[in-house]
């Protein structure tokens, strides 16, 4: 006869000294393990709940503006600083950390409508009704004199005097250009007064200009008159214009996908485009409930964020046609500019009540270094709710957000006039001759044509 | 957590050569190929051939073993990728699908490799056979700790005992008919606490840890802690007969004297549920560990099955002729045994709900072991079976206690190759190899637990309380989606063409001759035309049916009152 039986040994099984650590024993065989669908599900539940009620987005407004904030650039080189150009001219270096003014940057007579800084972040360059360009050097950040620095003013490098009052200016990758948008298109070098090429397609004035990512001489500009239109510096003439049916108020290339750009658009909506088919947006982001004023993507091209017109910011997946997320504050007006910090981890956005507000980008995300086990267990606690995300408990949970009553109503409203529309186009298209009201898809509704 | 005498983890961790690179190195498990007199080139390439084979052979031998393994932690098949339209989620799943399987596959090394501790056995030699083995050659041939495991506590006077394992197999508690408790630690065999509570116990339970206890007492069940100061009297109980507790969900569950169920979540102190069976008074009752359901076994041989969240039982199964005296669950959920008065023992399939075998004998406790094991306690007698393969259970070992003494419980030690008995005259326990789990899991259940993982574990098990709604039959079935209930609905051409081939039938039956008179023409033709009548109307009712049944529900519109009256009715909300 063989016997064996189970037998363990205490030294074996625990540890030595007081100070080792406790051993830890494994046995994954699921037999172990009852009700595991039930206690993951219970553990999705609770994390998407615990995900709610740690949601606390806000962490500070930045005042100091005396009127709207018109327009804001980030320092590609400095992830702490901000520059914000307000209505009356005024221009400001933040920094992000203490939330406080580091420098001013005094001398444009009206509103500063466009603000940039070369990619190497030592130039910054503003624009504004006052028909002036002013070129500036920015002053290095360092960590102790931002207390005392309020009283800090630069003087600028540069005045350029031009012929027209300027709507926006944005910086060239990598190259000494910049270009302005106005009643034409300039383009300038950092060191002519005067611009070095100018692109005209149209009357109208040009409202915002981008220039892409990652291929430095392409750029895409927005004009009153509903149109969006490309540009390559290395040709004489505009390349593609595509008219909408309403204006587009600002334009962001997505940094991964340098061929698809988004456009805020003023009926509510953002459209993405591919470069090369502009006949079709590939996206179209609806959600906010009036004009969407500034749109910019996260530096990962998995996200962008725009600011309305309806107070409030939201968050939109690239590929999505609904925000993840939506961020108001009772004291927050009319949002005319945000940006996405270069780490992709704070939105900062710039209001009509003379306020930058600082956002977190991810509203329940612990900020701060992160413990091994602590991101672990949020990676678990993600992969978790991402399971069971189609359920009906844990969906409400992750999909509810408050929403301001304003807010509310005119999202009922619009609605409402969507699907009135939508019935009087069947019931037309039902009392039409067959094929006479072909069917066309909400992404190339607005589209008027394409040049 | 020691190695000695195994390959080394880093050797599997390494990726294998492929076969073809494999053939152009030496071989691996030779070493060196023999130095002095150096072999003919012919006769080394064949050596080397040969040892490949052996190589390949032990590889083929060692992937099948890893295969069986790693279907174990697959959890069931994949999902079928084939049948998919979406091409997007096609990719997404095949992307995770890859993932379970390399988890699988790892935690199936881990099992083959990284145990501590392995199973117990006892293999017969020659001639002799399992349930011949006495405890007392099993006892001079294992080591000193396990030998101590065995004993006998002789307890006359307060009998008879019953007695429960905590979770992790560490602590025992013991619950005399006549008011005797006492809480052991089993691996230091000290005694944490015993008193008197100088009324009827009959039935003492663990709750979620070894620091509370439920006992169900003469009237009421009470809740002790570890030093034996009452905690709580759960006067709405009644008088219990029988406690289970469900550790996920926190539910102590009773059955009174008035055959009355009741679970009560013990972290809240909430009555969740209070059911009449209404099938007679019983002290039959275990929980399925699979999926926390309830059985209960009835005097007129039924055994239902309960949640906390239906008033009626899930299953209502006619076991045996005669009252059912005992049921136990074994761990995989799929396999139930009850013993009835009808002398008979049976083992149940509870995915079909039909029975695998019938013994005869007579139980008055059974209980399966984690490794599925099954001891039976009749009279002084204590059986344990083992399943032969294909669940055909067999003899494994016999244990006589004294003549006389009455086993009232028997339970397995978890962790642990122990069984425990609870008779007429205390409590004894016997060493049965190959029943425990050797191997347990530091966060599921740990013998060795220190206070502070016992504090920590106490609150993650309260994080992650279920809820009594997840109790159901197929547990597996939550966070599933139902697949779309499409009503088949025949359309009118179908229809038709059904009714015409039923017309014809109906037109080609040909009648029996009948007596004069009956049989004339056109009594026939009558007859033919009614039968395809009858034939048609079937058809035409159902027709008429659906034509009147509106395609959508409509709002009834509620009865117009005279126009005198319409002022004082309550106005529509708009």
């Amino acid at each position: 006869m063989k016997v064996k039986v189970i037998s363990r040994s205490a030294e074996e099984f625990t540890r030595e000294r007081s100070q080792d650590l406790q051993k830890v024993f494994r046995n994954y065989d699921p037999k172990l393990r009852t009700h595991e669908k039930a206690v993951e599900y219970t553990r999705a539940l609770t994390a998407a709940k615990l995900e709610k009620i740690f949601a606390r987005p806000f962490i500070g407004a930045m005042d100091g503006h005396i009127d709207a904030v018109s327009c804001m650039a980030k320092n590609p080189n400095h992830l702490k600083g901000i520059f914000s150009g307000s209505m009356d001219g005024d221009i400001r270096l933040w920094d992000i950390a203490t939330r406080k003014t580091v420098c001013q940057f005094p001398g444009h007579q009206g509103a500063v409508r466009g603000l940039t800084s070369s990619t190497d972040g030592e130039m910054l360059i503003s624009c504004g009704t006052d028909c002036i360009i002013r070129l500036w050097k920015v002053p290095l950040l360092k960590m102790m004199d931002s207390s005392e620095s309020d009283e800090n003013y630069s003087k600028p490098l540069a005045v350029y005097v031009w012929k027209h009052a300027f709507w926006a200016v944005d910086h060239q990758w990598d190259g000494p250009l910049f270009a302005t948008a106005g009643s034409q298109v300039d383009i300038w070098d950092h060191n002519r007064s005067e611009p070095i090429n100018t692109f005209e397609w149209g009357k109208d004035t040009v409202i915002s200009v981008r220039f892409n990512p990652g291929e430095p001489d392409v750029l895409a500009t927005s004009a009153s008159d509903r149109s969006i239109t490309l540009y390559d510096l290395r040709m004489s003439s505009p390349v593609r214009k595509l008219i909408m049916r309403t204006k587009t108020n600002a334009i962001c290339w997505n940094p991964m996908e340098p061929m698809n750009f988004t456009a805020a658009n003023e009926d509510c909506s953002c459209y993405s485009y591919d470069t090369r088919k502009l006949d079709e947006a590939k996206v179209v982001h609806k959600d906010h409930v009036s004009a969407v004023m500034d749109i910019d993507y996260s530096p990962t091209g998995r996200e962008f964020v725009t600011g309305s017109y309806d107070r409030t910011v939201r968050i939109f997946p690239y590929n999505g046609d609904h925000s993840r997320e939506i961020y108001h504050t009772k004291r927050m007006q009319r949002v005319f500019c945000v940006r996405y910090s270069c780490d992709g981890s704070y939105l900062i956005s710039g209001s009509d009540d003379t306020n930058l507000r600082l956002w977190k980008a991810k509203s329940s995300e612990q900020m701060g270094v992160l413990l091994p086990r602590e991101r672990k267990k949020q990676e678990y606690l993600d992969a978790v709710k991402e399971r069971y995300k189609h359920l009906p408990e844990v969906k409400r949970i992750v999909r509810h957000r408050h929403l301001p009553k304003p807010i509310y109503k005119a999202a009922t409203l619009r609605r409402t006039m969507i699907e009135a529309e939508n019935k009087r186009d069947q019931k037309r298209k039902a009392h039409s001759a067959p094929g006479s009201m072909p069917v066309q898809p909400f992404r190339k509704r607005r589209i008027i044509k394409e040049e | 957590m020691s190695l000695t005498g195994r390959p080394a983890f880093s050797s599997w961790v390494k990726p294998k050569p492929n076969s073809s690179e494999r053939r152009r190195l030496p071989p691996t498990f030779g070493e060196q190929l023999p130095s002095a007199g150096e072999p003919t080139a012919l006769s080394s390439t064949h050596e080397i051939m040969d040892k490949d084979r052996l190589v390949t052979a032990v590889e083929q031998e060692m992937s099948d073993e890893l295969n069986l393994k790693t279907r174990k932690y697959l959890r069931g098949d994949g999902a079928n990728l084939e049948t998919l339209r979406d091409k997007k989620l096609k990719g997404q799943l095949a992307v995770r699908e890859k993932l379970y399987g390399q988890s699988a596959k790892a935690a199936a090394k881990a099992e083959k490799w990284l145990m501590p501790t392995e199973e117990g056995y006892l293999e017969p030699e020659g001639l002799e056979k399992t349930w011949m083995v006495k405890q007392e050659s099993i006892i001079r041939e294992v080591d000193v700790i396990s030998s101590r495991k065995p004993f006998d506590m002789i307890l006359p006077e307060l009998g008879p005992y019953n007695l429960e394992y905590a979770s992790s197999g560490r602590y025992m508690l013991v619950g005399g008919r006549k008011g005797h408790l006492a809480m052991m630690d089993m691996m230091s065999m000290d005694l944490i606490k015993e008193f008197q509570v100088r009324e009827t116990v009959r039935d003492v339970v663990f709750l979620h840890n070894e620091q509370f206890f439920a006992v169900a007492q003469k009237k009421y069940p009470y809740i002790y802690n570890r030093h034996g100061t009452e905690i709580h009297c759960l006067v709405e109980h009644g008088a219990p007969l029988k406690l289970q507790f469900l550790d996920k969900h926190f539910l102590l569950a009773s059955v009174n004297k008035f055959a009355q169920l009741h679970y009560q979540d013990v972290s809240t102190g909430v009555i969740v549920a209070n059911y009449r069976t209404g099938l007679g008074r019983t002290d039959i009752m275990r929980v399925n560990p699979y999926n926390a359901v309830i059985g209960l076994g009835h005097a007129g041989g039924k055994v239902t099955m309960w949640k906390p969240t239906s008033v009626k039982p899930l299953v209502t199964m006619l076991c045996h002729h005669g009252p059912v005296t005992a049921v136990a669950f074994h761990s995989g959920g799929q396999l139930m045994a009850t013993a009835g008065m009808d002398r008979k023992i049976k083992l149940w399939d509870l995915r079909k709900f039909g029975v695998l075998n019938t013994y005869s004998g007579h139980a008055q406790t059974m209980d399966f072991s984690q490794k599925g094991l099954l001891a039976i306690g009749n009279g002084s007698q204590v059986q344990v079976w083992r399943d032969s393969g294909n669940q055909e259970y067999e003899k494994y070992m016999s244990h006589a206690m004294v003549k006389g003494y009455q086993v009232g419980k028997v339970s397995f030690r978890p962790y642990e190759d122990v069984l425990g008995i609870g008779h007429s005259m205390g409590i004894s326990s016997i060493l049965i190899p190959g029943s425990g789990e050797p191997n347990f899991d530091t966060w599921v259940a740990n013998p060795y637990e220190t206070t502070k993982q016992r504090r920590e574990k106490e609150v993650h098990a309260l994080l992650d309380k279920l809820q009594p709604e997840t109790i159901m039959l197929e547990p597996s079935k939550i966070g599933t989606v139902r697949p779309p209930r499409r009503k088949e609905r025949s359309t009118k051409k179908e229809i038709e063409e059904e009714m015409e081939t039923a017309v014809e039938a109906a037109k080609s039956i040909t009648f029996k001759k009948k007596t004069k008179g009956r049989n004339k023409p056109s009594k026939r033709a009558a007859k033919k035309e009614e039968e395809v009548f009858k034939a048609k109307r079937l058809f035409l009712e159902q027709q008429q049916m659906n034509n009147d049944r509106p395609l959508k529900k409509q709002r009834i519109v509620e009865a117009e009152l005279p126009k005198a009256l319409q002022r004082f009715s309550r106005k529509k909300a708009s």
